[in-house]
């Protein structure tokens, strides 16, 4: 029988009215498909959250995107009782979303906890990512408690990967819990040392209130709820209260826990994890990192550490329809309230009409909003290559911020910056070559290398961001057959040799093609674009030569050669009305396409082009 | 398998026309095509509406054709009268196919005769056959002239025995000169028809060809650049890679070739297809439909046109004859042309001819286009001014005639 609290036991951990004492607040560190999820259905059996009958696999993640994908997006907490040695507990799993674009999320999702799960597929060992907010967890002072997950699968290594952990975060391996998120084996034996080695929250229960936010979500019916740990004082309902970096002002309409579904309390008090529902509808409003405080009686200073989500990547969004401009606008205003890191302007571009400019946290973040727009809006949508913020100083020491490659200044440039970052690698340490060949033709610079386990090893580089968002984790993957794993967060900018290579078609500049590229990939960008574009471009009446230019130099060249037949040879037997029907549809066919000077290209034609780079991209994972 | 037939308005059982068809009809030349489904074999790259077997049944065998056939050209005349249509002598006939010489002479005879008591022939009408040169004697030609047929089209295609043979015809091609001797001997004005950019066709081979047809001294050739159509067992054979598709590029070629070659012979293009030695030397069936006349399409799978109303029958013989055989028109389907695609047609077959299309045909927004046409080669540009005596026209150049179609769509709304 699982040691679930009796109902005398569970008076004394009433929300609101829980002693910190008795509370537990903890996340679970694990990589994509190491098994997380598993682990938290199992939890949430075992304390008797939900039963095996209402189980629905994964129940934490609850969009669809996140279920198919095996990842989780958005976190969320659940109140989970738990009795150890005769002492009732209330336990707040926080779930925290385990990608790179997310670091800054991840990071405060940390610090509304004390302990931290580390967890690590017993086949597969750890990855960068984790290894990435392993080191956010130290950073923190998390209680962190090593496992290793999956151990009922043939492959399992438990000890090898034991001893990596050891080695990673102190401490002897067998330390290391041993557990099966699966068959429930050695969940019980967590759930206690959870309760035994994760610090107690610490807080001043008569200071005035501060609770920081670690997530925000939209709901259709409720409007936003807001995710909360209290650090000092309590909140009440109906109480007015202030978020401290915008000074505005709510009232709590509703505040509680999720045990898993919402369930208003009477409050919550120090260190408690909960939900409170203001009424607003837009993330925006509550953002993540912010503090809320009680508006008759303010804290005077924010727990602090806020920051405005900075978008990373931008591309291009167009509807492959034209006509569906206008619903891509309010798929994308929708979507804003719901995703406080999105931002977006209307461009418009010769090859693909109206659209906007999209910035994101990441491309993994690209590609969850892009997929989100397509199926819950029902949109059809074609994006531009991904690229990076560029900060362009021109000679008269203005300084002009690039976010779309086709706005790059054309006049005297002084300098051009670009956003770095520090990149993690694992891999086995046969591909350490391959990885480090890579790395260099990406114009990394190695940091550092350490072995973590006698064949494993981690590398960290100073990467130019565009580098990564071009290609560079299909290339990681496919150099190391599969096995590398990379992190990467932002650590300022560099100058760089940077020009901008146009794309021209019978001289007319092709704005969905323009890109910022190192002076010495210049060359290879231009060769790649132009013999692609050749193969997509139809023949024409004349001849089109297409061009690839650093400003006014050529720097490669392809020509379409003019079309010589055009004609049906015959109108035998009087079959006029096909012959005339044929022609009604070439000159509807006509009709779709976009024109470049004079040059007539099928909209499928930039598609194609565009495409060959995102499906690239899709293979990720 | 023959071309599948457009989609149109269902036809009335009994053939009726609108009022409409019969406005201006005095205006309009009248035309009889009658089509004869048959052949000995069938071709690779044939995609008409033909068959081999001579027993199809159900008053659809070649025996019966003559007779099936004449049941619809007496629906036509009753038809044509009941619309109050002006009494107009048929000004050409042509007999096409399949191959109308598999027929005896006699009943492609007792067809022109059922025309000509239908609705008489006018003074120095053109009477055309197709045929195989495979499939006509002396005998049979001299049989056919003297019954008022003025004209015989020989689907030559080739003079070379493997591009024959890849087009999976029959004839050998050192028959030719003879055949179009006899054909002339009996008073016949003669038509070649070829066909370039067979696969594995060399432009040597085409040369031969041309010298070929040249050597005949014929008056008339038409050229066209072969399709590899749906459904053929060609296309098969070039779905399965056993033949290579015709390169567009190779064919434009090879019609510069052939342009150059018939010109010097003094052969002069009239139709973006055909080449005649004088005016006069021009299918004026063919003229007919490319000026938007009337005519009346005998046959399975017959396609006419009358006054803006354009219909095709039943595609198989037998359906045709049964249809006939009830008393019900043959025809399968119809549409009345709106006046856009009226415009759309008149553009489309006009600029096909080297008698050039009138500006004043063509919409105000198309004619700002032809200024552009004539800088990129394709329209003459003497002939868009109206600098040579005659109106303004769009007349393609030589260039224009390969991208006949793009100057269609250029010069259409």
């Amino acid at each position: 029988m699982s040691p679930i609290p009796s109902a005398a036991q569970s008076s004394r951990i009433q929300p609101a009215a829980t002693p910190p004492e008795l509370l537990r607040n903890f996340c679970i560190i694990a990589h994509i498909d190491h098994g997380k999820s598993t682990l938290a259905d199992r939890m949430l059996q075992l304390t008797g959250v939900v039963d095996a009958r209402a189980m629905r696999a994964q129940y934490l993640d609850r969009m669809d995107i996140e279920r198919e994908r095996g990842i989780t997006i958005k976190s969320q907490a659940v109140r989970m009782p738990w009795e150890l040695d005769g002492t009732p507990y209330a336990l707040n799993m926080i779930d925290t979303p385990g990608h790179v674009d997310f670091t800054y999320e991840v990071s405060r999702s940390l610090a509304a906890c004390e302990g931290a799960v580390l967890l690590v597929d017993a086949a597969q060992g750890i990855e960068a990512q984790t290894l990435a907010n392993l080191y956010l967890a130290l950073e923190n002072d998390l209680q962190v408690i090593p496992v290793l997950n999956k151990i009922d699968l043939p492959a399992a290594q438990p000890e090898k990967y034991a001893e990596e952990l050891a080695k990673l975060i102190g401490g002897e391996p067998e330390d290391c819990l041993r557990v099966s998120g699966k068959t429930g084996e050695g969940v019980v034996e967590l759930l206690d040392t959870i309760v035994a080695t994760v610090p107690q929250p610490v807080g001043d229960p008569t200071a005035p209130a501060r609770a920081m936010i670690f997530d925000s979500v939209y709901d259709t019916y409720r409007g936003v709820v807001t995710y909360v740990r209290v650090v000092d004082g309590a909140l009440s309902p109906r109480e007015k209260i202030v978020m401290m970096s915008t000074r505005a002002t709510h009232e709590l309409l509703e505040i509680g826990v999720i045990s898993p579904e919402p369930l208003p309390t009477h409050g919550l008090g120090v260190g408690e994890v909960g939900y409170l529902i203001t009424g607003v509808k837009d993330v925006r409003q509550s953002r993540v990192g912010d503090t809320v405080t009680n508006a008759q009686k303010p804290a005077a200073e924010s727990l602090g550490a806020y920051r405005d989500p900075r978008p990373m990547v931008f591309s291009g969004l167009y509807p492959i329809d034209g006509s569906d401009y206008p619903i891509l606008r309010d798929a994308l205003d929708r979507l804003k309230l719901n995703d406080a890191a999105v931002v977006y302007e209307p461009e418009t571009s010769v090859a693909l009409g109206f659209g906007f400019r999209v910035g994101f946290l990441g491309l993994l973040h690209l590609e969850i909003v892009r997929e989100r727009l397509e199926r819950e809006f029902d949109l059809a949508l074609i994006s531009t290559a991904p690229n990076v913020v560029y900060e362009v100083t021109l000679e008269d020491k203005s300084v002009v911020t690039v976010t779309n490659p086709s706005e790059f200044p054309s006049g005297k440039i002084g300098e051009v910056r670009e956003p770095v970052v520090r990149a993690t690698i694992l891999c086995p340490s046969e591909f350490i070559g391959s990885v480090m060949e890579l790395c260099q033709t990406r114009r990394g610079d190695l940091l550092g290398m350490d072995y973590l386990s006698e064949d494993r090893v981690e590398m960290r580089y100073t990467l130019p961001l565009a580098e990564i968002v071009f290609d560079f984790f299909d290339q990681l993957k496919s150099k190391t057959r599969g096995y590398a794993s990379l992190d990467y967060e932002p650590t300022g900018e560099q100058v760089a040799d940077l020009v901008k290579v146009d794309i021209l078609l019978q001289g007319e500049q092709v704005d969905a093609f323009s890109a910022i590229v190192h002076k010495d990939k210049a060359y290879a960008y231009g060769v790649m674009m132009t013999a692609k574009l050749k193969e997509l471009i139809p023949r024409q009446q004349f001849e089109v030569p297409i061009q690839a230019a650093i400003g006014a130099r050529v720097i490669a060249r392809e020509t379409i050669r003019a079309i010589r037949k055009d004609v049906l040879a015959k109108c035998y037997g009087g079959d006029i009305s096909r012959k005339r029907k044929l022609l009604e549809k070439q000159k509807e066919g006509k009709k779709r396409m976009k024109t470049i000077g004079r040059v007539d290209v099928p909209q499928e034609a930039f598609i194609a082009a565009l495409s060959s780079d995102s499906e690239s991209k899709d293979k990720k994972k | 398998m023959a071309p599948a037939l457009p989609d149109g308005d269902p036809a009335p059982d009994d053939g009726a026309l609108p009022d409409s068809a019969t406005r201006d009809a005095a205006s309009r030349g009248f035309g009889i095509y009658l089509h004869v489904p048959f052949c000995t074999v069938r071709c690779g790259y044939c995609d008409f509406n033909t068959y081999t077997a001579s027993e199809l049944g159900g008053g659809a065998s070649q025996r019966a054709y003559a007779d099936t056939a004449l049941r619809e050209v007496e629906l036509a005349s009753r038809v044509l009268a009941d619309a109050g249509m002006p009494a107009r002598p048929v000004s050409t006939v042509f007999v096409g196919g399949g191959t109308p010489t598999v027929l005896p002479a006699d009943d492609l005879v007792r067809m022109l005769d059922g025309v000509r008591g239908a609705w008489g022939l006018a003074p120095g009408a053109e009477v055309t056959t197709e045929a195989n040169p495979d499939s006509v004697t002396p005998e049979s030609l001299a049989r056919l002239a003297d019954a008022g047929f003025t004209r015989v089209s020989f689907g030559m295609q080739s003079a070379v025995p493997h591009v024959l043979a890849t087009l999976e015809r029959t004839h050998d091609p050192r028959r030719i000169p003879a055949v179009v001797r006899w054909a002339q001997d009996a008073g016949l004005a003669v038509s070649l028809d070829l066909i370039y950019g067979t696969p594995g066709e060399s432009v040597d081979d085409w040369r031969a060809s041309l010298d070929a047809v040249l050597a005949t001294g014929v008056d008339h050739v038409s050229a066209y650049g072969l399709v590899v159509e749906q459904g053929t067992k060609m296309a098969a054979q070039v779905r399965r890679g056993d033949l290579p598709l015709p390169a567009e590029d190779d064919q434009a070629l090879k019609y510069e070739i052939a342009d150059a070659a018939l010109g010097a012979a003094g052969l002069h293009w009239y139709e973006v297809s055909n080449w005649a030695r004088t005016p006069e030397q021009a299918c004026r069936h063919n003229l007919a439909y490319w000026r938007g006349h009337d005519w009346w399409g005998i046959g399975p799978g017959a396609h006419s046109h009358v006054g803006g109303v354009r219909w095709w029958n039943v595609k198989h013989p037998r359906a045709y004859a049964a249809r006939l055989e009830a008393g019900l028109s043959p025809a399968a389907g119809r549409e009345t042309l709106d006046p856009q695609a009226v415009q759309l047609e008149r553009v489309l077959l006009g600029v096909r001819l080297s008698e050039g299309l009138p500006l004043d045909a063509v919409s105000p927004r198309a004619r700002h286009e032809v200024a552009g046409l004539v800088a990129d080669g394709l329209l003459d540009g003497r002939a868009a001014l109206g600098a040579d005596g005659a109106a303004a026209r769009a007349l393609l150049t030589l260039r224009g005639r390969l991208l006949a179609d793009a100057v269609v769509r250029t010069l259409t709304d």
